[in-house]
């Protein structure tokens, strides 16, 4: 496969990420963009599919082990199809120790589902094992999707709940 | 340029290494043992396991000596109790996870992971907890996997990036959850996937073929060397009641090194057929009868002499032993039969007068991996020959550039490729168009038909940047392959390959492609030279024109015309129309039967003392693993036997080095590199430029009767239905689809393919891929075809 057989598989927006990412690294060292290109994948699916990525395998020149191995290792990366919208409670410890307990008890019997589960209307996601997202100043928080929720209380939760469509 | 020189103490010992070398070398070099798991001498230091701790003086912990180098004045200890602290708890976390099944383990009692364990292990385990359990994965017919033992070395992950070119396998996940495997299920590609098995220090992973089979203590390891290519390669076979039941590799730095190719490795299965022929069949008015040894070989003796030598013809496989090949062609030429040969898959003999006094490298395998520039012409060196690929593919990660004129885009692997694809009858020109950049006065010894042809050539841009390639690239090799031999215009392919790499200084190989093919030219198995390469005043026909008509009898040597032959509906034809047939063969098969009068049961390699020269020259002998089956017995002794039923003198051996003893009189042990090739006078040219051609290679694991049954190889990746590829353009122009049934036409024959698109073949050439169990019935692998559209209703 040539860069040439891409459009078909990888969007606009990906291959113009990976192009931004890869004019800060040096030429022979195309694979430093495998970041950059995995997120721009997610972002736009939800999740890594396997076919996207070996697509950017292809383009920067790795083989798609190399790709899988990367995005299998962060735990950010979803391999598999979740909700609509992610939410990433912190639990680790300044969070716990300000109640994360407590919101992610709410989120599972509001939301019906457990951690590491999505709704089966398909729109959330409650993602498992958050750890420290370097927030703890406004603990307990939330990563919704990209944006960081703090200071959470049950309330606040329900009113961030409300506000996702 | 001398290394520098460091002294160091081990021990308390002194030792002297090289400034630079990790410790863990050294203490091999010098015999102190340090365990190690992910270390491997052949691959890239990962120091991830951390067994091979040692103490340091100064240091402040252990460092692994993997990843230490060595410097001046260093005090080592490999066993003190700080070592042996830091080993033995590396080794209780990783028997954390590793599972305590080792009698059902395959690897059991060849185990790394079990030795060391015994050697620095605590007797009981201080775990209690839960252990992880990873899922096995499914990596094809040929490496089995239990990944819960898996203790991630990643031995095999480095193996397949730096030594098989191809990084398949991987470690995904993370910390506890890592595991070693595809992600996507599917097969390991790579043709010397096999090695994995022996980098593994665990039982993870394991050779399919043989799970289960044996235990090690209870195998017996015999040296041999592996018949499918011209490596000859280094193995061992591991035999159990008389049965292989597996090979590794047995090192040899100048040849294989630690590695060998999976058909290398697999290709015993090919040996314990039910096929296998176990005593000799003669034909007669009943049907077949089996027969004893005398009286088959009266048959044969009394039969042949009813034919004049000039009705006769001889033909044997290259993968045979030399002191086979050898009698062979003394016996029946004691008759005065010349028509022997054993070039069954070559299309063009013209210039066989100029041909060296064997096919070979033009330098040493070792040598390989020195050169700045390849040129492979016609060769799909990967699948030909695995074991030279690697060495090639050793020289390309130090920055070699490969060039490759071919007609198709074949992977090699190699880190720097580019691939000039044309149709094969546009390959002289192409050749012609290269040769043009010599300066001109430097062309007067070509032959006229080639000077007019390359004196009209203007050179393209490829042909001008191999050109420059090779001349300013020093050490540099130009290599003709199997595609090529079976080439029409092969003999003036050769020339101009050959002016081209005198004027490069280039090495000059004409890679021999089975185990002995070297061997068969040394010893005279051949139409027009005798043992030693000395020319023959009184030659006979090469296999084409044996096959062409006048003979009415043939020698059929270890070879299976239907599958071995250029043109196998001829070479079958010819068989069934002969009045008399006598088939040398390890295997009987149903066609043989249809066709054959006498049917003699021979060993295979694995099952006698034989010797092959691969192709660099080199002699090798290897003692038998095993007795052939039945009342099959070494060829040369059948040899032998047969030359007193027909009362022949000089055949008084009575072991086959005897038989060496009288090859090695007649040849010297020679490395005839030197052939005359540039100067070849009498060259094919003719070809039809406008038509279509067809170009095939024989597929990797069919290369000779004993790896087209070796029924894992079979089940690979590798083998692939019949079907049919062209360009995108050349499928519009004749109308066709992809995934259309499409009719071939080639000499009179035809055959129906599926067809297939593939943008890298240029136009007019259609790729037919050929199946390793079933005929090509259109006959040559390069040859003008006509395509023709199916109509359906």
């Amino acid at each position: 496969m040539t860069p040439a057989d891409l459009p078909g598989t990888l969007s606009n927006y990906v291959r113009g990420e990976m192009d931004d990412w890869l004019s800060r690294y040096p030429v022979d060292q195309k694979q430093s963009a495998v970041l950059g290109a995995l997120r721009a994948l997610q972002h736009e699916d939800g999740y890594l599919k396997t076919e996207k990525m070996d697509a950017v395998a292809t383009y920067l020149d790795m083989p798609p082990i190399a790709v899988y191995e990367v995005a299998s290792f962060y735990s950010m990366f979803e391999l598999e199809p979740v909700g609509k919208h992610t939410l990433a409670v912190c639990t680790n410890l300044s969070c716990m120790l300000c109640g994360a307990d407590k919101i992610v008890e709410h989120l599972e019997h509001k939301l019906g589902i457990g951690l590491g589960e999505s709704t089966p209307d398909g729109k959330f996601f409650l993602k498992k094992e958050e750890e420290c997202l370097a927030a703890c100043c406004g603990a307990p928080m939330m990563q919704v999707n990209h944006d960081y929720e703090e200071n959470l209380t049950i309330e606040k939760v329900d009113r961030i709940l409300e506000g996702l469509d | 340029m001398p290394e520098e020189q460091i002294q160091l103490f081990i021990n308390d010992r002194e030792v002297h290494a090289s400034k630079g070398a990790m410790l863990i070398e050294v203490a091999d070099q010098h015999d102190i043992r340090i365990p190690r798991f992910c270390y491997h001498k052949k691959l890239s230091v990962a120091a991830n396991c951390r067994m091979c701790m040692v103490e340091v003086e100064k240091a402040p912990k252990a460092l692994p000596a993997c990843a230490t180098p060595v410097a001046e004045g260093m005090r080592v200890y490999t066993h003190s109790p700080a070592a042996l602290d830091a080993q033995k708890s590396t080794m209780e976390f990783l028997l954390i996870n590793h599972p305590l099944d080792c009698p059902v383990c395959d690897q059991g009692g060849e185990c790394e992971l079990q030795d060391t364990a015994m050697g620095y292990g605590e007797d009981v385990s201080r775990y209690t907890e839960r252990k992880r359990v990873v899922a096995d994965k499914e990596l094809g017919p040929l490496v089995s996997t239990d990944m819960t033992r898996c203790i991630h070395c990643t031995r095999c992950v480095r193996f397949g990036s730096e030594v098989a070119g191809i990084r398949e396998l991987g470690a995904t996940g993370r910390g506890e959850f890592m595991e070693i495997g595809t992600y996507v299920q599917r097969s390991l590609t790579s043709e010397l996937s096999g090695n994995v098995i022996d980098v593994c220090p665990v039982g993870a992973l394991n050779a399919k073929p043989s799970r289960m089979r044996a235990r090690s203590w209870e195998m017996l390891q015999c040296a041999g060397l592996s018949p499918h290519d011209a490596m000859g390669s280094n193995i061992y076979m591991h035999v159990l009641r008389n049965t292989v039941v597996r090979v590794v590799p047995r090192e040899n730095d100048e040849l294989n090194e630690t590695w060998i190719a999976d058909r290398d490795r697999f290709s015993y299965e090919g040996l314990h057929t039910p096929d296998r022929a176990t005593q000799p069949l003669v034909r007669t008015a009943r049907g077949w009868e089996s027969s004893s040894w005398q009286a088959s070989l009266d048959v044969l003796a009394r039969k042949i002499k009813q034919f004049s030598p000039e009705e006769v013809g001889v033909m044997a496989a290259a993968h045979s032993s030399l002191e086979e090949q050898y009698l062979l062609q003394k016996l029946f030429r004691c008759l005065g039969i010349q028509n022997i040969d054993h070039r069954v898959r070559q299309a063009d003999f013209t210039d066989q007068e100029y041909m060296p006094l064997f096919p070979n490298l033009g330098q040493s395998i070792e040598s390989l991996e020195h050169n700045n520039a390849v040129f492979l012409i016609g060769c799909d060196i990967r699948l030909e020959q695995p074991m030279l690929a690697h060495r090639i593919r050793k020289a390309s990660a130090r920055g070699c550039q490969v060039v490759a004129l071919n007609s198709r885009d074949f992977d090699f692997l190699f880190a720097a490729q580019v691939n000039w694809n044309q149709a094969p009858q546009a390959w002289l020109q192409a050749l012609s168009e290269i040769v043009k950049c010599i300066p001109d006065n430097e062309l007067r010894d070509l032959p006229h038909e080639l000077k007019e042809i390359v004196e009209q050539a203007s050179p393209s841009m490829y042909a001008r940047h191999i050109f420059e390639l090779l001349s300013q690239a020093g050490t540099c090799s130009v290599f003709l392959g199997a595609m090529l031999d079976s080439h029409p215009q092969a003999s003036a392919l050769r020339a101009l390959a050959a002016v081209l790499a005198r004027h490069t200084h280039a090495n000059f190989g004409l890679l021999p492609q089975a185990g002995n093919t070297a061997g068969a030219w040394l010893c005279g198995l051949l139409p027009h030279r005798l043992a030693g390469g000395v020319p023959n005043p009184d030659a006979g026909l090469d296999t084409t024109a044996m096959l062409a008509g006048p003979c009415k009898a043939f020698v059929l040597f270890n070879l299976e015309p239907e599958f071995d032959f250029a043109n196998a509906p001829s070479a079958l034809e010819a068989m069934q129309e002969a009045d008399f047939v006598v088939v040398f063969t390890p295997y009987v098969s149903e066609s043989m039967r249809s066709y054959a009068d006498v049917v003699l049961p021979i060993a295979t390699f694995a099952e006698m003392r034989g010797t092959y020269v691969n192709a660099e020259g080199r002699w090798q002998t290897a003692d038998k693993a095993i007795n052939p089956p039945g009342q099959a017995r070494p060829a040369w002794r059948i040899l032998r036997v047969l030359a007193d039923h027909l009362g022949l003198e000089g055949f008084t051996h009575e072991s086959s080095q005897q038989v060496l003893e009288e090859i090695k009189v007649q040849t010297g042990e020679t490395t005839g590199f030197e052939g005359r090739l540039h100067e070849s006078k009498m060259v094919q040219t003719q070809a039809d430029p406008e038509g279509i051609y067809r170009v095939s290679a024989t597929p990797m694991y069919a290369v000779d009767n004993v790896v087209r049954r070796a029924n894992s190889l079979q089940q690979t990746p590798y083998e692939r239905s019949p079907r049919v590829a062209m360009c995108e353009q050349l499928a519009r122009e004749l109308g066709v689809l992809e995934e259309d049934e499409v009719r071939i036409v080639q000499d009179g024959r035809a055959k129906v393919l599926k067809l297939e698109l593939d943008p890298a073949l240029p136009m007019n050439c259609v790729w037919v891929q050929k199946s390793s169990r079933q005929v090509d019935e259109l006959g040559n692998a390069i040859a003008p075809v006509e395509i023709q559209r199916l109509d359906h209703d």
